[in-house]
């Protein structure tokens, strides 16, 4: 093992670049597409065997840099990711256009959430680990900000509030178990190998359903991963981004989340169900759903659930699996978002209900946005096929009936809500008379560049290198995972074209309303409000005088009774949890800075 | 040739379903196949895929339309001001 100090994980790069885009002016825009090659340089360049430790507080070490087994295939897709994703969002109409106004905010935003993602995907210790996971959340709440809307606005604000939420779940289980750890007189409690739950883990411990500290971090996971009920954030955010926005936030929240629980609960078997739920949810939502970003929203946890599930499931096809997959995933969902991104863009509509005969006129977005379809409903010859198969083939290989049924289900379900329905809806359906140009040649380039990687990636032959980095790769002169053999391509195309019959058979009853499907998003947006302004208040209302003297006068009685403070600690006032986990997380990432500049 | 006119989209409809019917047809081909493994019984019968892709999306977006729509829908204006 090489150890090396001083020298920081490649995210940092996407980070700090990130955040002296908008100083750079005119060279902004070029720099920006600089900068996600640096960082995939840099995590190529990084021998495989490195770590990087700084010390912390005194008594610890931080482990910033070491390579987990599924390090290099998220790490790596994340920063092509962040490449497209700067092509896509490049300020083609000047940097003082109202788009290029918005570009200084959301890009530098987007760039310090991928790069703190690509940095979680480095952590070799929980805290580093912690440190990036909060940097993401203020990073993607920026960029739905950035947005500039009323709605982005409020969503935006939702989606902190829960991120926070499920920061402190993941926080208060860590020190859980740091203190645990402390007690029983372990000398690196930071380490990440002491939070492996999972029963079939990379180093597996069992975990237990008395162990709170793993099941408060279990949660604090699965709200990033958007499970339900603990996701309605995503379907309720991500389609109030901007047209380049969305792209972005499709790609790295719930990716680093599977990243995450791959490490810590591999083999957890309540996965497997929180899995299954997630991939179904997902298409019953995605069917009602009118908003065509909010449908492939939906399909986001309808995919993630299927890479939950592998990671439930546990064996090394399965997790192979899953981390293939949401390398293919983040590739065709943020191609599909950048067809429905330049759809936006050019008609400046969002609903299935105003949309339609779009392929008249938009021939680029039409094909790019149908290779997503495909890739995503895993047709052969795209990038889905050779990656969601494992999944599926661990599942039939443990004899779980419940998980190989419900899966191929929802196979044909993807193909069904997403495959068929978002292209059929934008760009056929009805002639709605628009007739918009394909979007300006950046946006085309971004699409024309990942649809390209959703077809190599499905030829035959042409995989060998995603599966090369995978987290279990194939001994010498063994075959990893064979997708291409003649029952499984045919046995995919009877389930996937009967699914699109189902979908025309049906056509009258997907006939798209203005309406919405309420979520569990329902709770803190209207029963709370409503529960605080109906009953709570009325009441506090009508005890004022009692609760003044209870909460008010009582306790100030009582302070001035047993201490008198200096003056000058009146300057300081209390904060929301909220706040003061944003401020702790810039402390620490500020300690991070400076400790490599130190060192 | 415009996929509003009618005439097209008869064509369409009737080369689909030449499609599927080979699909089908080709599970004679498939079940005596090497590599085809049935690993729960039922996946390994004649026409297993076909039936089960169009059967579980009828019953997915019936019971979405139907049971979950029935239930949770609103209009698109609910949460506005």
């Amino acid at each position: 093992m090489t150890d090396a100090v001083g020298l920081p994980p490649p995210g940092i790069i996407l980070v700090l670049g990130g955040l002296v885009l908008p100083l750079l002016r005119g060279l902004g825009p070029a720099v920006a597409l600089l900068l996600p090659l640096l960082t995939l340089g840099a995590i190529w360049g990084i021998p495989d065997d490195l770590t990087v430790t700084m010390p912390f507080m005194g008594q610890y070490d931080l482990t910033v840099l070491a390579f987990n087994p599924p390090t290099k295939v998220f790490a790596t897709i994340f920063a092509v990711m962040a490449f497209a994703g700067a092509l896509f969002a490049h300020p083609i109409t000047g940097l003082d256009s109202e788009r290029g106004r918005r570009w200084r905010v959301e890009l530098p935003a987007a760039f310090v959430y991928a790069g703190s993602a690509i940095c979680v995907t480095f952590a070799g210790d929980i805290l580093s680990l912690f440190i990036f996971w909060e940097l993401m959340a203020i990073g993607s709440t920026t960029v739905i900000w950035s947005a500039g809307t009323r709605a982005a606005g409020r969503a935006g604000y939702r989606y902190a509030l829960v991120h926070f939420v499920g920061g402190v779940l993941l926080m208060a289980g860590i020190l859980a178990k740091v203190f645990a750890l402390q007690a029983s007189g372990v000398s690196d409690p930071l380490a990440l190998h002491h939070f492996f739950f999972g029963a079939a883990g990379f180093e597996g411990l069992s975990f237990g359903t008395g162990d709170a500290a793993a099941w408060l971090i279990l949660l604090g996971i699965l709200v990033n991963a958007a499970a339900p009920p603990l996701g309605a954030w995503l379907a309720d955010a991500y389609p109030e981004a901007s047209e380049s926005g969305t792209v972005f936030l499709s790609a790295f929240t719930t990716k680093t989340a599977v990243y995450v629980l791959m490490l810590l609960f591999a083999g957890t078997q309540l996965l497997i169900y929180v899995g299954l739920l997630m991939a179904v949810y997902g298409i019953v939502y995605a069917i009602l759903e009118n908003d065509m970003r909010r449908i492939l929203a939906y399909s986001i946890v309808n995919q993630v659930g299927f890479m939950v599930c592998g990671i439930g499931i546990g064996t090394a096809m399965a997790l192979n699996g899953a981390a293939a997959h949401a390398f293919a995933h983040i590739v065709y969902k943020a191609l599909l978002l950048m067809s429905a991104g330049s759809v936006l863009y050019m008609t400046g509509k969002r609903k299935c209900t105003d949309l339609g005969g779009l392929y008249h006129s938009m021939p680029i977005t039409m094909t790019c946005g149908i290779i997503g379809a495909l890739a995503i409903s895993s047709f052969p010859l795209t990038s889905g096929f050779v990656t969601k198969s494992m999944i599926n083939q661990a599942a039939a290989d443990q004899h779980i009936a419940l998980a190989w049924f419900t899966l191929t289900a929802a196979s044909a379900g993807v193909f069904l809500h997403a495959g068929i329905k978002f292209p059929w809806f934008v760009f056929f359906q009805k002639d709605s008379g628009l007739r918009p140009p394909d979007p300006p040649w950046n946006m085309r380039a971004a699409m024309i560049f990942f649809a390209a990687v959703c077809i190599l990636l499905g030829v035959p032959g042409l995989y060998g290198p995603l599966y090369a980095i995978l987290p279990f790769p194939a001994a010498a002169g063994e075959t990893l995972y064979e997708p291409y053999t003649v029952p499984h391509v045919i046995n995919q195309l009877q389930l996937l074209l009967f699914s699109g019959l189902a979908f025309f058979a049906l056509l009258p009853v997907l006939k798209r309303t203005l309406t919405i499907t309420l979520d569990a998003d329902w709770f803190y947006r209207r029963l709370f409000p409503g529960a605080w302004k109906h009953l709570v208040r009325p009441v506090v209302l009508a005890f004022r005088e009692f609760f003044d003297y209870l909460f008010g006068q009582l306790p100030q009685m009582a302070k001035d009774i047993v201490y008198s403070p200096p003056q000058e600690a009146r300057m300081f006032k209390e904060w929301g949890l909220g706040g003061a986990m944003v401020v702790i997380t810039g402390f620490l990432f500020a300690y991070l800075v400076l400790g490599y500049i130190a060192a | 040739m415009s996929l509003e006119d009618p005439r097209t989209l008869r064509k369409l409809w009737t080369a689909s379903l030449v499609v599927l019917a080979l699909l089908v047809l080709a599970d004679f081909w498939v079940l005596r196949d090497p590599h085809h493994h049935a690993h729960f019984g039922v996946d390994g019968t004649f026409g297993f895929y076909s039936w089960y892709g169009f059967g579980v999306c009828a019953v997915m977006v019936l019971v979405s339309k139907f049971v979950v729509g029935l239930i949770l829908k609103r209009k698109d204006t609910f949460y506005d001001d």
